[in-house]
């Protein structure tokens, strides 16, 4: 209990500190917290996360950091017996406020996921699925125009060289590095503005981390990345702030050089240093 | 294995003796081994054997008295008339079409909407409830459906359309439809289901609601299995009997309209075979039937087994 407290005046502290600029915060959560059942998986989570920079969430197996990502988007909800109180904003919105259509919150908010999970529908169809899916204007859009989204999308990504030739290809028979990059690049035509990465690395092998890193640090900046990973030195080398989470708390949220550096909990430290997790 | 102190040589000795000894559990192996393997392939001899067997009763009408022209080209089905019997199965096979075209019509919403629910949508206690009522519902023997034809729904096709018969396509269609619609309604939830959650989350994500979820995601995804589905629904209704009989009016026509009476190939079948004398030109010629109906049903459950088997490996 006295942990938890401390935890949430540390969490208090970097909001108030930053409090000036809260338009710079892309995310700002409030006394999160979130019950599987009986069983509570994050308790008061409070936290500040800054507009357009990649923040690494960590933690040991179970601490509740995919699960407070899976919140961020709501796709926590699609279980049941999922209960949350507590309140988060995304760029100053509630996204638990009674008047919220869910689909917009996640047309906002784009989530990659752990294993690559393309729908077994064409590369073209995949990139374009989510962009038809909300489209304002209940048109057809123009060929050459869906071409022109496809095309800039997969840029983006990295894939166009690749797969230029063969977009009615179906994306499922794409390599897990290509699958995985053909995931982010579906997401960027609705223009998101916030990017949830839940191990987006752990499916593919050493050449295909790089590639997917590399990109999303070509993506900091226009859109604001929070990823989960369990792998620190992706942590250390890909992000510009971090997260270590524990037994459902935020222990300590900072600068990544810093935390990595000179952690300011213990905690912290014996799992930067691999004594646990 | 720590006992030492044990002379060793006796139990080596044992040991090596026993090697080629066969055991009881050696004969029960094998013996349960092949009565396994004889059920297993009892499936193939039984199909092979009521082939045979139909074949057999009906193959002297093919050969001698065999007019490929008439038996699927006419309409007139007299094999008892005294000034000339004519074996032409087209009004048969009309009437056993607009039945099962019908029901078809009345069961693919029925069930691919059941089916969509009770996969997508219903949820705990509700989507147990519905399977469990699906699966009673196609337990209900079809001599029950029959009656229902004959005793609710005649009269009320009668006085709703003002029409001097109840018994008809119409009634047939739908009595066929709601038979049907059980099994198809099961068939169609397992190939929702089979479609992995993964697909579903990635939608979700994206923002897509319940709907576009649906018809955008899950039911490309297992469209194979739906028309799976749909042609196991074809093949009972080509297949199903008695109802029909019950429903349909039994007089042989072809119909005009869903108002008609009609009579279907396997209603024939079973009306005609006990009043006719075994081995007779008429005798043979419902077992002919009983062949086309056969080739048939094992066409189209065939390309149905191949279809659900499609989607499962892709």
């Amino acid at each position: 209990m006295e942990q938890a407290q401390a935890i949430a005046e540390t969490g208090n502290g970097a909001a108030g500190a930053a409090s000036a600029q809260t338009a710079a915060h892309a995310i700002h959560t409030r006394d999160l917290n979130l019950w599987y059942g009986d069983f509570q998986a994050l308790y008061d989570i409070n936290l500040d996360i800054k507009q357009g920079i990649i923040t690494s969430l960590i933690g040991p197996s179970g601490c509740g950091k995919t699960t407070f990502l899976r919140s961020i988007n709501r796709i926590n909800e699609r279980l049941g017996y999922v209960r949350i109180q507590g309140a988060v904003e995304v760029y100053g919105h509630d996204i638990f406020a009674p008047g919220v259509e869910i689909a917009q919150v996640r047309k906002q908010i784009g989530m990659v996921f752990q294993r690559p999970n393309p729908l077994p529908i064409s590369i073209r169809d995949n990139v374009l699925f989510g962009f038809n899916l909300h489209g304002e204007v209940r048109r057809r859009l123009h060929r050459s125009e869906q071409d022109e989204i496809v095309e800039g999308a997969l840029r983006q990504v990295l894939l166009w060289d690749a797969v230029k030739d063969h977009l009615d290809r179906k994306a499922t028979e794409l390599s897990l590095e290509e699958q995985q990059k053909l995931c982010i690049a579906r997401l960027l035509p609705v223009k998101p503005r916030v990017l949830l990465m839940d191990e987006p690395c752990s499916a593919l092998d050493p050449k295909g981390t790089e590639a997917v890193e590399e990109l999303i640090w070509g993506l900091a900046g226009e859109y604001t990345i929070l990823i989960v990973t369990h792998n620190m030195a992706q942590a250390r080398r890909a992000s510009d702030e971090c997260i270590f989470m524990l037994m459902g708390k935020v222990v300590e949220h900072g600068d990544t050089a810093d935390t990595f550096v000179t952690p300011v909990h213990k905690e912290t430290a014996d799992y930067i240093e691999g004594r646990y997790g | 294995m720590a006992d030492v102190t044990r002379p060793l040589s006796l139990a080596a000795h044992r040991d090596a003796d026993e090697i080629d000894r066969r055991n009881l559990d050696w004969y029960i192996d094998k013996a349960v081994q092949v009565l396994v393997f004889i059920g297993g392939i009892s499936a193939i001899v039984f199909v092979i054997g009521i082939f045979v067997f139909v074949t057999a009763e009906g193959l002297g009408f093919l050969v001698d008295a065999f007019d490929f022209g008439e038996f699927f080209g006419s309409p007139r089905w007299k094999p008892t008339s005294e000034y000339r019997t004519t074996y032409g199965i087209l009004a048969l096979i009309a009437g056993t079409a607009s039945v099962t075209g019908l029901a078809m019509l009345v069961a693919i919403p029925f069930s691919l909407g059941a089916a969509i629910y009770i996969a997508e949508f219903a949820t705990g206690k509700t989507r147990e409830t519905l399977k469990v009522l699906v699966e009673l519902l196609a337990a209900v023997p079809s001599v029950v459906w029959g009656f229902i034809g004959l005793v609710i729904m005649n009269p009320l096709i009668i006085e709703t359309f003002d029409v001097p018969v109840g018994l008809s396509v119409l009634n047939a269609g739908i009595i066929l439809g709601l038979m049907a619609a059980p099994i198809m309604t099961s068939i169609a939830e397992d190939s929702l289901k089979a479609v992995p959650d993964r697909y579903r989350e990635a939608a979700e994500a994206m923002g897509a609601t319940r709907c576009q979820l649906v018809f955008k995601v899950v039911l490309p995804a297992a469209k194979n299995g739906l028309l799976g589905a749909v042609l196991l629904g074809v093949g009972r209704g080509f297949g199903e009997t008695m109802a029909v009989l019950m429903a349909s009016g039994h007089s042989i026509n072809l119909p005009d309209s869903i108002f008609d009476s009609v009579r279907a190939l396997t209603a024939t079948i079973a009306a005609e075979l006990g009043e006719t004398a075994v081995g007779s030109d008429h005798y043979q010629a419902l077992f002919t039937i009983g062949i086309f109906l056969f080739v048939i049903t094992f066409v189209i459950n065939l390309t149905a087994d191949l279809i659900v088997r499609g989607i499962r490996k892709g």
